[in-house]
């Protein structure tokens, strides 16, 4: 019953230094959310299975439910809003809009960051591969099939744009 | 894809059948998706709620105090003290469902607990943390009774009864009895009997139950941000409950995280976050967490079914006898009841065949678990799997394909209007052209000689086929509408030409993702002439739309579709009339063309930016006796009829691992016909969904409870949902017959995957295991069925 016990934490959001002080025991994702505003990662399970929440600390494919956000001092933090605005998955979400590849769109930030990975491996891959690698996570709506063709058919555009075979 | 070419009377509409992007999916790539929990207001507050450690017991004593004396708490209420804050307590009946009885329910539980998850009180606090805190705080006494978790032994002669008014645990027993069922068993050459499990599991929309209440005490003004499928059924409930005229009680459903049917009921926890809000005069905030999302959000599909078919050595269907035990939970959900599943269930089993002998009989009862009701497809994944699966057995007893079985017995194309032997009329079905289809698309044939060539190898496949009808546009004449519940049947839309030549369209149906505001947008463009990026489409906020059912039951194409189509013709016609005085002209030979007034010669002779800016601005420039109105509301009802049905057909193909019992899904294919065709993307990626939502079912989703009615599963990661790894590929084709209850032509497609794809699953399982004399008729069906069917374990 520890109450608010807080840290102070200074990290990189987004390309932007944050300074802040927080409860020990918030997670990253509700500071996101709740103290900074980026509402973009979403909570489906709080217990790290469903993905909804998924984000990009250090470089790496985090599950925000499952870290503090004192965790995350000194660290550097993407978020949706920070991939959308660098550009870097832009193909990827018009790919997403053009084949329908969401429905409700609570799942999606955290699987375009899912894809986001696949996408930095810059290598093609089959649709079960595509699957496999989005396994941990969760959409009710769409059923997959939409979101594999979207992740397929930009792995297969960047590709050709790279000159690789495909 | 479409079979048919999109003709005549609905032609000039040109956005129908085109597959436009939805505009909502830009904002949701981006991260802008705008849900509740999104959502912060000044001053806001957050609710925790204490829930029933046990499925039956009674609150001896509770102690607040030490919650209430917890810092940054600023209120705690039990569920007596609640109590006194409503109306009074709500009954799930519906008085078209004869005999039916439920107990009376609180939003929270006043003296007693009827089940694990039941809200016992609520705690506000400046935050959820603080909230949860001093939830822990709170000191209940708790005095545990017997409870019921196991359907059978609620009707058992000495079983203890959850509420001893209704005198039993039966909450609604249903026969349909047409022709002579024991003579045409009697007579018929071959029966097949067989006893059905299907599990109980949830609708889990990743984004849970969530609601942001307000109220300012000065105007008596209540404000319900919420994550709702039906803000007007909402509205009402809140109303009645709290006291608060309806007309004072504003709902907004901003972005909607998934829903299925589970966000169109009445949660007792919801009540009490509002309830809260009133009190206090302050946001409150509830956001249902995962964990009590699995323990209080409806539940559903908890049925056991035997049932047997009737058939001639012909392959000829003579009839079906089914009965069907339903487990509700402790209450019956208000405002649409626990019992639809059931109902449904006998509506809809060997609907697609033209038997003449039916008896359906079907007995609810109340169990010690959460409330089930209303989720996606409602008893049709049931019926469906349990005709279709007699059909089956009794096509290979008497050695005919499925297909063919089929074939012999289906209404043909050409009967309609016909009349199914449950005492549905049917009108506009297709299932002989979609057979046709699915068949060449499936490569029937050719699919069949390679799983020939696989059991050669050792590699057991199997081919699944499921028929199915479903109801989709419920009419007001059926359920709800005659039973007395606060839910509107028909639905509206108000469409308006702006200054600038731009068109709100303000309808009653709402969007959860699947695109009910870009198949809107389609229907009023096109019926308007104007290019559908000169469309806005309100939904979701009842100050800003008119009054209307939202959207459940596959209606929000179908009904609000054509309340838009209907509005937008009224529209167009005054636009005619106004532009005829200003031009001068024949208001027949004019039309409206990419957003302008054109002249019989195809001439653009006033756009509608200046006739909007004439009748807002310049109005000196009508004649005298033209009051412009420009706003044009229309509603549509089915009149008739209880539903639109749909039809269709699915295929599966699977491989079983007889060592381990592992179902892998190879492919799987739909044929589906909803009708007028609006979105063709839209409508295939509602099938896809709804196909993988059915496969959780039919393969994975269970909410284990134990005999002291303790769910033991209610976590994600213990309660097993499909993921992308696991899923099939699924095509999609549609077969096109227009309904001939609206000028649209439209019928719903939204359940339509879920409620036939456990059945050609569970058919394509049974036709792998065939060679081993093997079969499951139980769902989910786990690799330890299918190990306990082959005899291995």
């Amino acid at each position: 019953m520890g109450g608010e016990e807080s840290m102070p934490i200074r990290l990189t959001v987004n390309g932007e230094a944050v300074t802040h002080v927080v409860p020990v025991r918030q997670h990253l994702v509700d500071f996101l959310r709740g103290t900074l505003g980026f509402t973009g990662t979403h909570v489906g399970c709080e217990h790290g299975v469903c993905g909804a929440c998924s984000l990009r600390v250090d470089g790496v494919l985090v599950r925000g439910c499952l870290m503090l956000a004192v965790q995350a001092d000194g660290a550097e933090v993407v978020t949706i809003e920070g991939l959308d605005a660098s550009g870097e998955i832009a193909d990827l979400q018009q790919a997403f809009v053009e084949r329908n590849a969401l429905q409700c769109g609570f799942c999606t930030p955290g699987m375009l960051m899912a894809a986001a990975e696949l996408l930095r491996a810059g290598e093609q891959k089959t649709r079960a591969a595509i699957r496999e690698h989005l396994a941990g996570n969760f959409c009710r709506c769409t059923g997959y099939h939409a979101i594999v063709d979207a992740v397929s058919a930009t792995l297969e555009r960047r590709a050709h744009a790279g000159g690789k075979r495909v | 894809m479409s079979e048919k070419g999109r003709s005549s009377p609905l032609g000039q509409m040109s956005y129908l059948g085109q597959s436009v992007p939805r505009l909502g999916a830009k904002a949701a790539v981006a991260g802008r998706g705008r849900y509740t929990d999104d959502i912060q207001l000044p001053r806001m507050l957050h609710a925790a709620f204490v829930r029933s450690p046990y499925a039956h017991a009674r609150i001896v004593d509770i102690d607040l105090a030490a919650a209430r004396r917890h810092e940054g708490i600023h209120l705690v209420l039990s569920g007596r003290e609640l109590a006194q804050r409503v109306t009074g307590p709500w009954v799930g009946t519906l008085s078209c469902f004869a005999g039916m009885k439920s107990a009376p329910q609180y939003p929270m539980a006043v003296e007693r607990a009827c089940w694990a998850g039941e809200p016992v009180a609520i705690v506000v606090g400046r935050t959820r943390a603080a909230a949860e805190d001093a939830a822990e705080l709170i000191r209940i006494d708790w005095q545990e009774l017997p409870a019921i978790a196991e359907k059978r032994a609620a009707l058992a002669p000495h079983a203890p009864v959850i509420h001893a008014e209704l005198g039993d645990n039966l909450a609604f027993r249903k026969a349909i009895d047409t022709g002579d069922v024991e003579s045409a068993f009697a007579g018929a050459d071959l029966v097949v009997e067989e006893t059905f499990e299907f599990a109980r599991h949830t609708g889990v929309s990743l984004e849970p139950r969530s609601l942001l209440a307000t109220y300012d005490k000065a105007t008596g003004k209540l404000t319900i941000i919420t994550s709702s499928q039906c803000p007007h059924m909402i509205q009402r409930v809140f109303a009645e409950t709290l006291g608060i005229p309806d007309h004072n009680v504003q709902i907004i459903a901003p972005d909607v995280g998934g829903s299925f049917g589970l966000k169109i009921h009445t949660y007792g926890d919801e009540v009490a976050t509002v309830a809260a809000a009133i009190e206090l005069g302050r946001p409150v905030k509830f956001i249902a967490d995962r964990l009590e999302s699995f323990v209080s959000d409806i539940h559903a599909r908890e049925n056991s079914v035997t049932a047997r078919i009737a058939v001639k050595r012909s392959g000829e269907i003579l009839g079906f006898d089914v009965d069907v035990l339903s487990g509700a939970g402790a209450y019956s959900q208000y405002p649409r009841t626990s019992v639809f599943e059931a109902n449904q269930i006998l509506n809809v089993t060997g609907g697609p065949y033209r038997h003449r002998h039916y008896r359906g009989r079907a007995s609810v009862v109340y169990l010690n678990k959460a409330p089930s009701s209303q989720y996606r497809a409602v008893g049709h994944p049931i019926g469906n799997a349990v005709g279709e699966h007699l059909v089956d057995q009794a096509a290979y007893r008497l050695g005919i394909d499925p297909i063919e079985m089929r074939r012999r017995n289906v209404f043909a194309d050409d009967a309609y209007p016909s009349l199914s032997a449950s005492g549905i009329k049917l009108k506009d079905l297709s299932h002989q052209r979609c057979l046709d289809l699915l068949v060449r698309r499936m490569r029937y044939d050719e699919l069949r000689r390679e799983q020939d060539e696989m059991r050669l190898a050792g590699i057991q496949r199997g081919i699944g086929i499921a028929l199915f009808i479903k109801g989709t546009s419920p009419g007001p004449l059926g359920y709800y509408g005659s039973g007395g519940a606060p839910i509107s049947l028909q639905d509206a839309c108000v469409i308006k030409l702006e200054p600038n030549g731009g068109v709100i369209c303000a309808v009653g149906v709402t969007e959860q993702g699947q695109g009910t505001n870009t198949i809107m947008g389609q229907i009023a463009a096109g019926a308007l002439g104007v290019p559908i990026e000169a469309v806005r489409v309100i939904s979701g906020d009842t100050d800003a739309v008119p009054y209307g059912g939202g959207t459940f039951g596959s209606r929000a194409a179908a009904i609000g579709g054509e309340a838009v189509l209907q509005a937008a013709r009224a529209l167009k016609e005054e636009i005619l009339a106004i532009a005829s005085e200003l031009l001068q002209a024949d208001p027949a030979r004019l039309e409206i063309v990419d957003g302008s007034v054109v002249d019989a010669a195809g001439t653009r002779r006033l756009p509608l930016a200046e006739i909007g800016r004439i009748c807002h601005f310049q109005l000196g420039e009508l004649p005298a006796g033209r009051q412009p109105v420009l706003s044009h509301t229309r509603r549509f009802r089915l009149v008739e009829d209880l539903y639109i049905f749909a039809n269709g057909v699915h295929g599966a193909y699977v491989e079983i691992d007889t060592d381990t019992g592992f179902v892998r899904l190879l492919q799987h294919w739909v044929v589906e016909d909803c009708g007028r065709l609006i979105n063709p993307q839209l409508a295939d990626e509602q099938v896809r969904g709804g196909c993988v939502q059915g496969i959780g079912g039919a393969l994975y989703e269970h909410l284990i409870y134990d005999a002291a009615g303790q769910l033991s599963n209610g976590t994600l990661a213990d309660y097993l949902v499909p993921m992308a790894a696991e899923m099939p590929e699924i095509d999609v084709a549609h077969v096109e017959t227009p309904s001939s209850l609206s000028e649209l032509g439209a019928k719903g497609v939204g359940e339509s995957g879920t409620g036939a794809a456990p059945a050609a699953v569970m058919n394509a399982v049974n036709d792998a295991l065939r060679p081993f004399a093997a079969r499951v008729t139980s769902q989910p069906i786990t690799p330890e069925t299918v190990l306990v069917a082959l005899g291995k374990i």
